[in-house]
Protein backbone atom coordinates (compact mmCIF):
# COMPACT_ATOMS: atom_id res chain seq x y z
CA UNK A 1 0.00 0.00 0.00
CA UNK A 2 1.25 3.44 -0.92
CA UNK A 3 0.09 6.72 0.57
CA UNK A 4 -1.21 9.65 -1.43
CA UNK A 5 1.41 12.06 -2.62
CA UNK A 6 2.76 14.59 -0.16
CA UNK A 7 5.72 16.86 0.29
CA UNK A 8 8.29 16.05 2.94
CA UNK A 9 10.28 18.42 5.11
CA UNK A 10 12.75 17.40 7.80
CA UNK A 11 12.47 20.03 10.52
CA UNK A 12 15.71 21.22 12.09
CA UNK A 13 14.14 22.80 15.19
CA UNK A 14 10.79 23.23 16.91
CA UNK A 15 10.61 26.81 15.56
CA UNK A 16 11.21 25.52 12.03
CA UNK A 17 8.42 22.96 12.45
CA UNK A 18 5.99 25.56 13.89
CA UNK A 19 6.75 27.92 11.03
CA UNK A 20 5.90 25.22 8.50
CA UNK A 21 2.73 24.30 10.42
CA UNK A 22 1.70 27.97 10.30
CA UNK A 23 2.48 28.44 6.60
CA UNK A 24 1.05 25.25 5.17
CA UNK A 25 -2.58 24.27 5.51
CA UNK A 26 -3.25 20.70 6.69
CA UNK A 27 0.44 19.93 7.23
CA UNK A 28 0.98 17.08 9.69
CA UNK A 29 3.84 16.28 12.02
CA UNK A 30 5.60 12.97 11.46
CA UNK A 31 6.76 11.54 14.79
CA UNK A 32 7.35 7.77 14.99
CA UNK A 33 4.87 7.38 12.16
CA UNK A 34 3.51 4.04 13.29
CA UNK A 35 -0.02 5.35 13.63
CA UNK A 36 0.08 8.05 10.96
CA UNK A 37 1.68 6.15 8.07
CA UNK A 38 -0.73 3.16 8.26
CA UNK A 39 -3.63 5.66 8.33
CA UNK A 40 -2.17 7.38 5.26
CA UNK A 41 -1.72 4.06 3.44
CA UNK A 42 -5.37 3.24 4.09
CA UNK A 43 -6.27 6.78 2.93
CA UNK A 44 -7.93 7.61 6.24
CA UNK A 45 -5.51 10.54 6.22
CA UNK A 46 -4.15 12.37 3.19
CA UNK A 47 -2.04 15.26 4.48
CA UNK A 48 -0.41 17.17 1.61
CA UNK A 49 2.69 17.92 3.65
CA UNK A 50 4.64 16.04 6.34
CA UNK A 51 7.01 17.71 8.77
CA UNK A 52 9.43 15.15 10.14
CA UNK A 53 10.37 16.02 13.73
CA UNK A 54 12.50 12.91 14.39
CA UNK A 55 15.88 14.63 14.42
CA UNK A 56 15.15 17.67 16.57
CA UNK A 57 17.56 17.50 19.56
CA UNK A 58 15.37 19.58 21.92
CA UNK A 59 12.57 16.99 21.67
CA UNK A 60 14.82 14.23 23.02
CA UNK A 61 15.91 13.13 26.45
CA UNK A 62 14.65 12.33 29.95
CA UNK A 63 15.74 14.58 32.83
CA UNK A 64 15.09 14.73 36.56
CA UNK A 65 14.91 18.23 38.04
CA UNK A 66 14.03 18.16 41.74
CA UNK A 67 10.93 15.96 41.83
CA UNK A 68 9.89 16.76 38.25
CA UNK A 69 10.71 14.38 35.40
CA UNK A 70 10.80 15.98 31.96
CA UNK A 71 10.44 13.65 29.01
CA UNK A 72 11.08 14.97 25.51
CA UNK A 73 8.07 14.32 23.30
CA UNK A 74 10.13 12.33 20.77
CA UNK A 75 11.38 9.85 23.36
CA UNK A 76 10.68 6.36 22.04
CA UNK A 77 8.91 3.59 23.95
CA UNK A 78 12.16 1.61 24.11
CA UNK A 79 14.02 4.64 25.50
CA UNK A 80 11.34 4.88 28.20
CA UNK A 81 11.77 1.18 29.03
CA UNK A 82 15.57 1.59 29.24
CA UNK A 83 15.51 4.80 31.32
CA UNK A 84 17.06 4.50 34.79
CA UNK A 85 15.36 7.73 35.85
CA UNK A 86 11.92 6.36 34.96
CA UNK A 87 12.58 2.92 36.39
CA UNK A 88 13.50 4.56 39.68
CA UNK A 89 11.08 7.47 39.86
CA UNK A 90 8.13 6.65 37.62
CA UNK A 91 8.03 2.90 36.87
CA UNK A 92 4.38 3.19 35.79
CA UNK A 93 5.60 4.69 32.51
CA UNK A 94 8.06 1.83 32.02
CA UNK A 95 5.36 -0.76 32.66
CA UNK A 96 2.97 0.94 30.24
CA UNK A 97 5.62 1.29 27.51
CA UNK A 98 6.38 -2.43 27.72
CA UNK A 99 2.79 -3.16 26.74
CA UNK A 100 2.77 -0.86 23.71
CA UNK A 101 2.89 -2.70 20.36
CA UNK A 102 6.05 -4.79 19.79
CA UNK A 103 9.86 -4.39 19.96
CA UNK A 104 10.28 -2.95 16.46
CA UNK A 105 7.42 -0.48 16.82
CA UNK A 106 8.73 0.56 20.24
CA UNK A 107 11.99 1.59 18.52
CA UNK A 108 10.10 4.19 16.48
CA UNK A 109 6.91 4.98 18.39
CA UNK A 110 7.18 8.03 20.65
CA UNK A 111 5.42 9.06 23.84
CA UNK A 112 4.52 12.44 22.34
CA UNK A 113 3.07 10.91 19.20
CA UNK A 114 1.07 8.44 21.28
CA UNK A 115 -0.39 11.26 23.41
CA UNK A 116 -1.04 13.76 20.62
CA UNK A 117 -2.41 11.39 17.95
CA UNK A 118 -5.77 11.16 19.67
CA UNK A 119 -6.55 7.48 19.19
CA UNK A 120 -8.57 6.29 22.22
CA UNK A 121 -6.68 2.98 21.99
CA UNK A 122 -3.31 4.60 22.64
CA UNK A 123 -1.81 3.74 26.02
CA UNK A 124 -0.13 6.92 27.25
CA UNK A 125 -3.15 9.25 27.39
CA UNK A 126 -4.78 7.38 30.30
CA UNK A 127 -1.36 7.04 31.95
CA UNK A 128 -0.97 10.83 31.68
CA UNK A 129 -4.33 11.25 33.41
CA UNK A 130 -3.35 8.88 36.22
CA UNK A 131 -0.02 10.69 36.68
CA UNK A 132 -1.67 14.12 36.51
CA UNK A 133 0.99 15.03 33.92
CA UNK A 134 1.72 18.48 32.55
CA UNK A 135 2.04 18.74 28.78
CA UNK A 136 4.42 21.42 27.51
CA UNK A 137 3.05 22.73 24.24
CA UNK A 138 4.79 25.22 21.96
CA UNK A 139 3.23 27.44 19.33
CA UNK A 140 4.03 30.65 17.44
CA UNK A 141 3.62 32.65 20.68
CA UNK A 142 5.88 30.46 22.79
CA UNK A 143 5.39 27.68 25.29
CA UNK A 144 2.37 26.95 27.46
CA UNK A 145 1.54 24.39 30.13
CA UNK A 146 -1.45 22.19 29.51
CA UNK A 147 -2.63 19.76 32.20
CA UNK A 148 -3.25 16.29 30.79
CA UNK A 149 -6.60 16.46 32.59
CA UNK A 150 -8.67 18.39 30.07
CA UNK A 151 -6.37 17.74 27.09
CA UNK A 152 -8.25 14.79 25.63
CA UNK A 153 -11.48 16.01 24.05
CA UNK A 154 -12.56 13.21 21.71
CA UNK A 155 -11.36 10.79 19.06
CA UNK A 156 -8.41 12.41 17.24
CA UNK A 157 -9.35 15.61 19.03
CA UNK A 158 -7.15 17.26 21.65
CA UNK A 159 -6.63 20.66 23.24
CA UNK A 160 -3.84 21.53 20.81
CA UNK A 161 -4.00 24.05 17.97
CA UNK A 162 -2.98 23.24 14.40
CA UNK A 163 0.16 25.36 14.69
CA UNK A 164 1.24 23.91 18.05
CA UNK A 165 3.60 21.06 18.94
CA UNK A 166 3.72 18.91 22.06
CA UNK A 167 7.37 19.32 23.06
CA UNK A 168 7.64 17.66 26.47
CA UNK A 169 5.78 15.78 29.16
CA UNK A 170 6.35 16.58 32.83
CA UNK A 171 5.41 14.17 35.59
CA UNK A 172 6.16 14.17 39.31
CA UNK A 173 8.42 11.46 40.71
CA UNK A 174 6.34 8.99 42.70
CA UNK A 175 6.74 9.32 46.47
CA UNK A 176 7.18 6.56 49.07
CA UNK A 177 3.51 6.71 50.11
CA UNK A 178 2.38 6.38 46.49
CA UNK A 179 1.74 3.22 44.55
CA UNK A 180 0.79 2.48 40.97
CA UNK A 181 -0.74 -0.29 38.92
CA UNK A 182 -1.20 -0.82 35.22
CA UNK A 183 -3.25 -3.55 33.63
CA UNK A 184 -4.04 -3.90 29.96
CA UNK A 185 -6.00 -6.68 28.34
CA UNK A 186 -5.02 -7.25 24.74
CA UNK A 187 -5.80 -10.11 22.41
CA UNK A 188 -2.26 -10.54 21.15
CA UNK A 189 1.12 -8.85 20.93
CA UNK A 190 0.98 -5.57 19.11
CA UNK A 191 -2.74 -5.07 19.57
CA UNK A 192 -4.49 -2.13 21.14
CA UNK A 193 -6.19 -2.69 24.48
CA UNK A 194 -9.59 -4.33 24.81
CA UNK A 195 -9.50 -2.23 27.97
CA UNK A 196 -6.69 -0.87 30.09
CA UNK A 197 -6.30 0.98 33.35
CA UNK A 198 -3.45 2.84 35.00
CA UNK A 199 -3.97 3.72 38.67
CA UNK A 200 -1.91 5.97 40.95
CA UNK A 201 -2.85 6.30 44.63
CA UNK A 202 -1.39 7.90 47.77
CA UNK A 203 -1.81 6.52 51.26
CA UNK A 204 -2.05 8.54 54.45
CA UNK A 205 -1.58 5.83 57.05
CA UNK A 206 -4.12 3.19 56.04
CA UNK A 207 -6.39 5.67 54.30
CA UNK A 208 -6.38 6.46 50.59
CA UNK A 209 -5.45 10.16 50.52
CA UNK A 210 -5.77 10.45 46.75
CA UNK A 211 -6.38 8.18 43.77
CA UNK A 212 -6.47 8.67 40.02
CA UNK A 213 -7.89 5.97 37.78
CA UNK A 214 -7.38 6.24 34.02
CA UNK A 215 -9.25 4.19 31.41
CA UNK A 216 -7.99 3.24 27.94
CA UNK A 217 -10.11 2.42 24.88
CA UNK A 218 -13.51 2.35 26.55
CA UNK A 219 -14.65 5.84 25.50
CA UNK A 220 -14.04 8.20 22.54
CA UNK A 221 -10.87 9.28 24.35
CA UNK A 222 -8.88 8.42 27.48
CA UNK A 223 -10.97 9.24 30.55
CA UNK A 224 -10.74 9.33 34.34
CA UNK A 225 -13.10 7.15 36.36
CA UNK A 226 -13.92 10.07 38.66
CA UNK A 227 -16.90 8.58 40.47
CA UNK A 228 -14.99 5.41 41.21
CA UNK A 229 -12.15 7.56 42.57
CA UNK A 230 -14.59 9.41 44.85
CA UNK A 231 -15.77 6.13 46.37
CA UNK A 232 -12.21 5.28 47.42
CA UNK A 233 -10.81 8.69 48.38
CA UNK A 234 -10.43 9.21 52.15
CA UNK A 235 -11.31 5.58 52.88
CA UNK A 236 -9.46 2.51 54.02
CA UNK A 237 -9.70 0.55 50.77
CA UNK A 238 -11.07 -2.97 51.16
CA UNK A 239 -12.58 -5.55 48.81
CA UNK A 240 -16.11 -4.22 49.24
CA UNK A 241 -15.06 -0.67 48.31
CA UNK A 242 -13.11 -1.94 45.30
CA UNK A 243 -16.28 -3.75 44.16
CA UNK A 244 -18.30 -0.54 44.48
CA UNK A 245 -15.65 1.34 42.50
CA UNK A 246 -15.57 -1.37 39.83
CA UNK A 247 -19.35 -1.10 39.45
CA UNK A 248 -18.93 2.65 38.89
CA UNK A 249 -16.27 1.97 36.24
CA UNK A 250 -18.70 -0.22 34.31
CA UNK A 251 -21.21 2.62 34.11
CA UNK A 252 -18.50 5.18 33.21
CA UNK A 253 -17.48 3.22 30.10
CA UNK A 254 -18.89 4.00 26.66
CA UNK A 255 -16.84 1.68 24.45
CA UNK A 256 -17.41 1.09 20.75
CA UNK A 257 -18.14 -2.52 19.85
CA UNK A 258 -15.61 -4.02 17.46
CA UNK A 259 -13.62 -7.22 16.88
CA UNK A 260 -12.23 -6.91 20.40
CA UNK A 261 -15.68 -7.34 21.93
CA UNK A 262 -19.09 -5.82 22.53
CA UNK A 263 -19.87 -2.92 24.88
CA UNK A 264 -20.77 -5.11 27.84
CA UNK A 265 -17.64 -7.26 27.60
CA UNK A 266 -15.33 -4.27 27.24
CA UNK A 267 -16.91 -2.42 30.17
CA UNK A 268 -16.58 -5.45 32.42
CA UNK A 269 -12.99 -6.00 31.35
CA UNK A 270 -12.26 -2.34 32.12
CA UNK A 271 -13.62 -2.87 35.64
CA UNK A 272 -11.43 -5.97 36.02
CA UNK A 273 -8.33 -4.06 34.88
CA UNK A 274 -9.18 -1.37 37.46
CA UNK A 275 -9.59 -3.97 40.24
CA UNK A 276 -6.17 -5.45 39.48
CA UNK A 277 -4.47 -2.06 39.09
CA UNK A 278 -5.87 -0.84 42.44
CA UNK A 279 -4.63 -4.01 44.18
CA UNK A 280 -1.14 -3.52 42.72
CA UNK A 281 -1.13 0.18 43.61
CA UNK A 282 -2.19 -0.55 47.20
CA UNK A 283 0.47 -3.19 47.64
CA UNK A 284 3.19 -0.95 46.25
CA UNK A 285 2.12 2.05 48.35
CA UNK A 286 2.24 -0.08 51.52
CA UNK A 287 5.75 -1.42 50.84
CA UNK B 1 6.24 15.99 -6.27
CA UNK B 2 9.92 16.76 -5.96
CA UNK B 3 12.00 13.63 -5.58
CA UNK B 4 14.64 13.32 -2.89
CA UNK B 5 18.13 12.08 -3.54
CA UNK B 6 19.09 9.79 -0.69
CA UNK B 7 22.19 7.79 0.12
CA UNK B 8 22.73 5.25 2.85
CA UNK B 9 24.81 2.21 3.70
CA UNK B 10 23.13 -1.07 2.84
CA UNK B 11 24.83 -4.17 4.19
CA UNK B 12 28.04 -2.21 4.46
CA UNK B 13 28.00 -0.77 0.94
CA UNK B 14 26.98 2.77 -0.02
CA UNK B 15 23.82 2.99 -2.15
CA UNK B 16 21.93 5.91 -3.65
CA UNK B 17 18.35 6.32 -4.76
CA UNK B 18 16.00 8.95 -6.10
CA UNK B 19 12.73 8.58 -4.19
CA UNK B 20 9.34 10.21 -3.92
CA UNK B 21 8.54 11.29 -0.36
CA UNK B 22 5.86 8.58 -0.18
CA UNK B 23 8.21 5.76 -1.14
CA UNK B 24 8.60 3.32 1.73
CA UNK B 25 12.01 1.96 2.69
CA UNK B 26 10.89 -1.60 1.94
CA UNK B 27 10.07 -0.61 -1.66
CA UNK B 28 13.42 1.09 -2.14
CA UNK B 29 15.20 -2.03 -0.90
CA UNK B 30 13.11 -4.50 -2.93
CA UNK B 31 12.30 -2.66 -6.13
CA UNK B 32 14.99 -0.04 -6.55
CA UNK B 33 17.98 -1.94 -5.15
CA UNK B 34 16.46 -5.35 -5.91
CA UNK B 35 17.28 -7.11 -2.67
CA UNK B 36 14.13 -9.17 -2.23
CA UNK B 37 14.89 -10.97 1.03
CA UNK B 38 12.99 -8.30 2.95
CA UNK B 39 9.31 -9.07 2.50
CA UNK B 40 6.03 -7.17 2.47
CA UNK B 41 3.24 -8.69 4.56
CA UNK B 42 0.49 -6.90 6.43
CA UNK B 43 1.71 -3.38 5.51
CA UNK B 44 0.34 -2.00 8.77
CA UNK B 45 3.43 -2.46 10.98
CA UNK B 46 2.05 -5.59 12.58
CA UNK B 47 3.48 -8.78 11.07
CA UNK B 48 7.17 -7.89 11.03
CA UNK B 49 8.22 -9.58 7.74
CA UNK B 50 9.63 -6.22 6.55
CA UNK B 51 11.98 -5.98 9.56
CA UNK B 52 15.43 -4.58 8.83
CA UNK B 53 18.11 -3.06 11.00
CA UNK B 54 18.42 0.74 10.82
CA UNK B 55 21.28 2.34 12.73
CA UNK B 56 21.55 -0.65 15.04
CA UNK B 57 17.85 -0.98 15.81
CA UNK B 58 15.21 -3.32 14.44
CA UNK B 59 12.55 -1.42 12.51
CA UNK B 60 9.62 -2.23 10.25
CA UNK B 61 10.59 -0.95 6.82
CA UNK B 62 6.98 -0.85 5.58
CA UNK B 63 6.30 1.97 8.04
CA UNK B 64 9.37 4.06 7.37
CA UNK B 65 9.78 6.48 4.51
CA UNK B 66 12.85 5.86 2.41
CA UNK B 67 13.88 9.51 2.96
CA UNK B 68 14.09 8.74 6.67
CA UNK B 69 16.91 6.26 6.01
CA UNK B 70 19.01 8.97 4.34
CA UNK B 71 22.51 8.89 5.81
CA UNK B 72 21.75 5.76 7.82
CA UNK B 73 23.08 2.24 8.13
CA UNK B 74 20.71 -0.50 6.95
CA UNK B 75 21.17 -4.23 7.36
CA UNK B 76 18.97 -6.78 5.57
CA UNK B 77 19.06 -10.57 5.57
CA UNK B 78 21.40 -10.42 2.57
CA UNK B 79 24.01 -8.83 4.83
CA UNK B 80 24.10 -11.58 7.45
CA UNK B 81 26.23 -14.27 5.78
CA UNK B 82 29.92 -13.61 5.17
CA UNK B 83 32.69 -15.16 3.06
CA UNK B 84 33.11 -17.74 5.84
CA UNK B 85 29.53 -18.94 5.39
CA UNK B 86 26.16 -18.55 7.05
CA UNK B 87 25.79 -16.38 10.13
CA UNK B 88 25.32 -18.31 13.40
CA UNK B 89 21.65 -17.26 13.46
CA UNK B 90 21.10 -18.64 9.95
CA UNK B 91 22.93 -21.85 10.79
CA UNK B 92 20.82 -22.31 13.92
CA UNK B 93 17.56 -21.84 11.98
CA UNK B 94 18.68 -24.60 9.58
CA UNK B 95 19.67 -26.99 12.36
CA UNK B 96 16.63 -26.41 14.57
CA UNK B 97 14.07 -26.39 11.73
CA UNK B 98 13.24 -22.76 12.51
CA UNK B 99 11.55 -22.25 9.16
CA UNK B 100 8.53 -23.74 7.41
CA UNK B 101 7.27 -21.85 4.36
CA UNK B 102 10.07 -19.35 4.88
CA UNK B 103 8.13 -16.16 4.19
CA UNK B 104 8.73 -14.77 7.66
CA UNK B 105 12.26 -16.18 7.94
CA UNK B 106 14.44 -13.35 6.57
CA UNK B 107 12.91 -10.87 9.03
CA UNK B 108 13.08 -13.43 11.85
CA UNK B 109 16.81 -13.77 11.14
CA UNK B 110 17.46 -10.03 11.04
CA UNK B 111 15.44 -9.55 14.22
CA UNK B 112 17.13 -12.49 15.99
CA UNK B 113 20.52 -11.10 14.97
CA UNK B 114 19.77 -7.70 16.55
CA UNK B 115 18.04 -9.18 19.59
CA UNK B 116 21.12 -11.30 20.37
CA UNK B 117 23.39 -8.28 19.93
CA UNK B 118 21.32 -6.48 22.56
CA UNK B 119 20.81 -9.52 24.82
CA UNK B 120 23.49 -12.17 24.21
CA UNK B 121 22.29 -14.57 26.93
CA UNK B 122 18.49 -14.45 26.93
CA UNK B 123 16.03 -16.65 28.78
CA UNK B 124 13.28 -18.38 26.79
CA UNK B 125 10.80 -15.79 28.07
CA UNK B 126 13.08 -12.94 26.94
CA UNK B 127 13.35 -14.54 23.49
CA UNK B 128 9.54 -14.75 23.20
CA UNK B 129 9.32 -11.08 24.27
CA UNK B 130 12.16 -10.02 21.93
CA UNK B 131 10.76 -11.87 18.90
CA UNK B 132 7.13 -10.88 19.54
CA UNK B 133 7.05 -8.35 16.70
CA UNK B 134 7.47 -11.08 14.08
CA UNK B 135 4.57 -13.32 13.14
CA UNK B 136 4.83 -16.79 11.59
CA UNK B 137 1.55 -18.00 10.07
CA UNK B 138 2.87 -21.59 9.86
CA UNK B 139 2.76 -21.52 13.70
CA UNK B 140 6.36 -22.58 13.85
CA UNK B 141 7.32 -20.56 16.90
CA UNK B 142 8.65 -23.44 18.99
CA UNK B 143 11.52 -24.19 16.62
CA UNK B 144 12.17 -20.50 16.07
CA UNK B 145 12.67 -20.07 19.82
CA UNK B 146 14.96 -23.12 19.86
CA UNK B 147 16.92 -21.69 16.93
CA UNK B 148 17.45 -18.37 18.72
CA UNK B 149 18.54 -20.23 21.87
CA UNK B 150 20.97 -22.28 19.82
CA UNK B 151 22.29 -19.19 17.99
CA UNK B 152 22.89 -17.49 21.35
CA UNK B 153 25.08 -20.42 22.42
CA UNK B 154 26.95 -20.46 19.10
CA UNK B 155 27.65 -16.73 19.32
CA UNK B 156 28.85 -17.00 22.90
CA UNK B 157 31.28 -19.76 21.94
CA UNK B 158 32.56 -17.89 18.88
Amino acid sequence: MITSQFQYHKASSVEDAIQKLTEIEDAKLLAGGHSLLPMMKLRFAEPPYLIDINDIPELQGIELDGDTIRIGAMTTENEIIASDILQQHCPLLVEAAKLVADPQVRNRGTIGGDIAHGDPGNDHPAVMLALDANLVIQGPDGKRNQPANGFFLGTYWNEIAEDEILVAIEVKALKDNQGFGYHKLKRKTGDYAVAGSPVVLSLDGDKCADIRIGLTNVAPMAIRATEAENILKGQVIDEALIEQAAAQVVSACEPAADLRGDEEYKSHMAAEMVRRAIQDALQRARN
Amino acid sequence: MAKHHISFNLNGKPVEALVEPRELLVHTIRENIQLTGTHIGCETSHCGVCTVDLNGKSVKSCTLLAVQADGGDVLTVEGLASAEGLHAVQQAFVEEHGLQCGFCTPAMLVRAYRFLQDNPDPSEEEIRWGMSGNLCRCTGYQNIIKAVQSAAKKLQQA
